[in-house]
């Protein structure tokens, strides 16, 4: 397949080595499982049951409230013990609503919702409704919920399904272990998912660095003539939605737009995955593949994990620290947010935990900026770090925005690279989080304003009913003075 | 809590490198060439090389303190790279206080008195240089014919102490350099291509320089002047090693020898040919270590190419028609002037985006 080029990017550490080469193994049931009512971007789910009720495996906990949601299920079966607050697996920590379940030990499912015998048969909005229904977010950390992805196809034609493969952020190995063990079930998660898009095309996009899993991949898809497995260079940020699409497709997303505004829509492989479980078995997502890794850990794994399961549990999984972590990531170290404290379940969207060493994070207090332009050369968005810096130090917010800070992908090459070691991206989310606010400031202002005019309009316009009213009165009986 | 403070968003992986590194490199990169001028122009060179940095050292801790600043970045290494591109720029044999005064112009008032590290317009080293040239014109001219450190001819350690600390270059060894010696038969008019000639033969020189003696440095001038060969050697281990690319010395060097062959062609009486440009003077350490300096040059790789075009193009015309036989520090003073603006036009064009940073058309395939 003919790949196109893309600007910048960088080739980090990758560390992959830690857990790459080994099998996944299913975390055993941990004492208590922590289920958060918000696991995904959109609308908290509603809380189904209470205190003391008896859970099955796979069933409904929580229900989605509005489109941009997803039900949450029971990862085990149990009883209820609470539902409570507890810390977010944020890096605010801010308690959040979150089903806490005491596992019988029995793992009994539930009665599962009928699996789809022909997929390819069904329509789209079956599939669509069933991974809905099922609670699949996207599984490469954004948590997105995947049923509105794959209404995309109503609104648009799509002419390929990506699936993204590429993990470019370091140390994560969950979705290459997906594709070594569940190459299978991937594409053919892959080519529901497709047929639910109505999309004629699947591109499976694996970085070079993961020969095993394109080995795998492109053996279970010689079986079908639309399924194609595309090997990318490895270089992050290449798992990028737009650069994915890119590299794959020639085709660049205009800014603004979305990568299906061109036809293109982006699934991860262990979404695809998922997708298969809910459709062919009726399982909803109620597991997932965590790398634990990074060197203050004893033994990195990659782990199959039940979601609510805490961070503890992994560690502990994992023979525990070797020494103290500097900082506990979830996610990839580029991306990854900051765990606030071992006790925050794992969730649908974290692809990664890690213990990373002082060593492996390798910062330093920021120096002078010396304009070496590294930043400038990096930047796959085809920005100008150094002189968004510059303007967001002098508080000069709105000349970022013309130079494009919204641009951001915040995918912090330019805080790796930087000599300096300057936290560059740190200041570009600041700014985006300022614009924003500002931005909804001034539409609010702008709200106020329309209504205050309108208020003014119709009051003026009473007030003129009125006087013409007035007017007339006089008039008209002058004028049935003339007609008596 | 084992996470310490979270406010700091990530990525919690960064590059080995470092500003330390970059100018541990760039001077490692110098060393072959300083270490055999060095040997070339014996103990006066090297006495003045010491007096350059060391008063750069001193200049750049007293700003700091000035400035209430730690003193760590001493440590980056910028004030040392900085004496030490200066003192190759200098008469090897040119008194202390013009090493200390250059100190003065290069640390404090070209690189302070902007900010400090990364906030200066200007090279700090061309700006001593240029300020040196035009305020001590003679001393600043005074240039002598290699004297190899143990050869017969050169000074003792003691004649040395002499020279640069007290009565200065004695009568009798200075010569003119290859750029200098042109520049003046032309004045004289002398055709270039006669006194070409007359560099090749040995003439009214002491020391007689054709195009391999001006690469391997036996001639007259500033240590960065000669061995160009060294220089160039550096400069290519410095793109090797990343630390540069490129851009701006092969636009610097193409530029000169192009303007240079295509006006030789023309008139070879008035014009000296392109390789005698890129051979000479400063070209080499302008080229790699001068012009390719962080600070004062373009960000973008395109900023950069149009940037090295003008340091190439003002050199050959000062060279050929201004009133000094050599240009290369007034180019890159000039061109760093133009910095701010060449970055603002030559921005990489946003993804998504057209060059004027429109969003581009929506193009539906399939």
């Amino acid at each position: 397949m003919k790949l196109h080029p893309i600007r910048g990017g960088i080739h980090p550490e990758y560390r992959k080595e830690l857990t790459g080469a080994r099998a996944t193994e299913a975390l055993p049931l941990p004492a208590r499982l922590y289920i958060p009512l918000q696991q995904h971007i959109g609308a908290p789910a509603e809380v189904l049951v209470c205190e003391g009720d008896l859970v099955k495996k796979g069933q409904v906990i929580a229900r989605r409230q509005g489109q941009v949601s997803v039900h949450h299920h029971a990862s085990t079966s149990g009883r209820v013990v609470e539902v409570t607050e507890i810390p977010a697996p944020h890096p605010s920590g801010l308690p959040q609503p979150t089903i806490v379940i005491e596992p019988d030990g029995r793992d009994e499912w539930a009665s599962l919702p009928e699996p789809i015998a022909d997929p390819f048969a069904a329509s789209p909005r079956a599939i669509e409704e069933r991974v809905a229904e099922s609670g699949i977010v996207g599984m490469g950390g954004a948590a997105f919920p995947s049923a509105v992805k794959l209404s995309l196809g109503i609104r648009q034609p799509i002419h390929t399904l990506l699936l993204n493969g590429a993990e470019c952020e370091p140390y994560l190995t969950c979705d290459d272990r997906v594709m070594r063990e569940d190459a299978a079930q991937v594409i053919d998660g892959a080519r529901i998912m497709a047929h639910a898009l109505g999309a004629p095309r699947v591109v499976v996009a694996i970085e070079e660095n993961k020969p095993e899993a394109l080995a795998t991949m492109t053996v279970a898809a010689t079986a079908f003539a639309n399924v194609e497995v595309a090997q990318v260079p490895a270089m992050y940020p290449m798992g990028s939605e737009r650069h994915l699409t890119l590299v794959v497709t020639g085709q660049e997303t205009p800014a603004r737009k979305l990568t299906a505004d061109l036809g293109v829509v982006v699934h991860n492989v262990a979404t695809a995955r998922a997708v298969h479980q809910a459709v062919r078995l009726g399982r909803p997502l109620i597991a997932r593949v965590v790398t634990v890794s990074g060197k203050a850990l004893r033994e990195p794994k990659n782990v199959l994990a039940p979601i609510g399961a805490r961070v503890s549990d992994l560690i502990d999984f994992c023979g525990g620290f070797s020494q103290r972590p500097e900082r506990l990531v979830q996610g990839g170290p580029m991306m990854g947010t900051p765990l606030p404290s071992l006790d925050v379940p794992v969730v649908k969207g974290t692809s990664g935990i890690l213990a990373l060493t002082a060593e492996e994070i390798n910062d330093r207090p920021a120096g002078p900026c010396v304009r070496c332009g590294a930043c400038v050369e990096i930047c796959a968005c085809g920005l100008t770090p150094v002189e968004l810096a510059a303007h967001i130090r002098h508080d000069d917010l709105e000349g970022a925005a013309k130079l494009g800070v919204m641009d951001c992908v915040s995918c912090g090459s330019c805080s790796w690279v930087c000599p300096s070691h300057i936290p560059l991206v740190h200041y570009f989310n600041y700014a985006k989080g300022a614009l924003h606010a500002l931005e909804r400031e001034r539409h609010k202002n702008e709200r106020t304003k329309r209504l205050v005019e309108s208020r003014a309009a119709r009051l003026e316009k009473l007030a003129a009913q009125r006087a013409a009213n007035l007017a007339r009165k006089p008039k008209g009986v002058a004028a049935d003075e003339v007609r008596a | 809590m084992i996470v310490g403070e979270l406010i700091k968003s990530g990525p919690y992986a960064h590059t080995e490198n470092t500003v330390q590194r970059t100018m541990f490199m760039v001077l490692l990169a110098l060393v072959p060439a300083t270490v055999f001028d060095l040997f070339l122009f014996g103990w006066p060179a090297i006495l003045l090389f010491g007096v350059t940095i060391g008063s750069c050292l001193l200049a750049e801790a007293a700003c700091l303190a000035l400035a209430g600043r730690p003193l760590n970045p001493l440590s980056d290494g910028s004030a040392i790279l900085t004496g030490w591109l200066l003192a190759m720029t200098l008469p090897p044999w040119a008194p202390w206080w013009i090493g200390a005064l250059g100190a003065v112009f290069a640390i404090p008032l070209a690189k302070h008195a902007f900010g400090g590290l990364g906030q200066n317009v200007f090279n700090p080293a061309m700006v001593a240089r240029v300020a040196l040239l035009v305020s001590f014109p003679v001393a600043m001219t005074a240039w002598v014919a290699p004297h190899p450190i143990f050869s017969a001819g050169a000074p003792s350690l003691a004649q040395s102490v002499a020279i640069t600390f007290g009565a200065g270059q004695p009568d009798g060894v200075s010569a003119a350099t290859a750029l200098g010696y042109v520049k003046t038969e032309l004045s004289r008019g002398i055709p270039v291509h006669e006194s070409l000639e007359a560099l090749g033969r040995d003439s009214n020189m002491t020391w007689a320089p054709d195009l391999m003696d001006l690469a391997t440095g036996f001639e007259p001038g500033s240590l960065g002047e000669t061995s160009a060969i060294l220089i160039l050697l550096g400069g290519l281990f410095l793109i090797r090693k990343r630390i540069i690319t490129w851009h701006i010395p092969a636009m610097v060097l193409g530029t000169l020898f192009v303007m240079g062959t295509l006006f030789n062609a023309l008139d070879s009486a008035r014009f000296a040919p392109g390789l005698f440009h890129v051979f000479t003077g400063a070209t080499f350490l302008g080229a790699f270590f001068i012009a390719t300096d962080y600070v004062t040059s373009p960000v973008s790789k395109t900023g950069q190419l149009v940037f090295g075009f003008g340091v190439g193009l003002l050199t050959w015309v000062i060279r050929s028609f201004a009133g000094y036989p050599e240009g290369m520090a007034f180019a890159v003073l000039l061109m760093n002037s133009l910095t701010p603006i060449i970055d603002q036009y030559t921005r990489p064009r946003m993804f998504g985006r057209t060059r004027k940073g429109e969003p581009l058309p929506l193009e539906r395939q399939g």
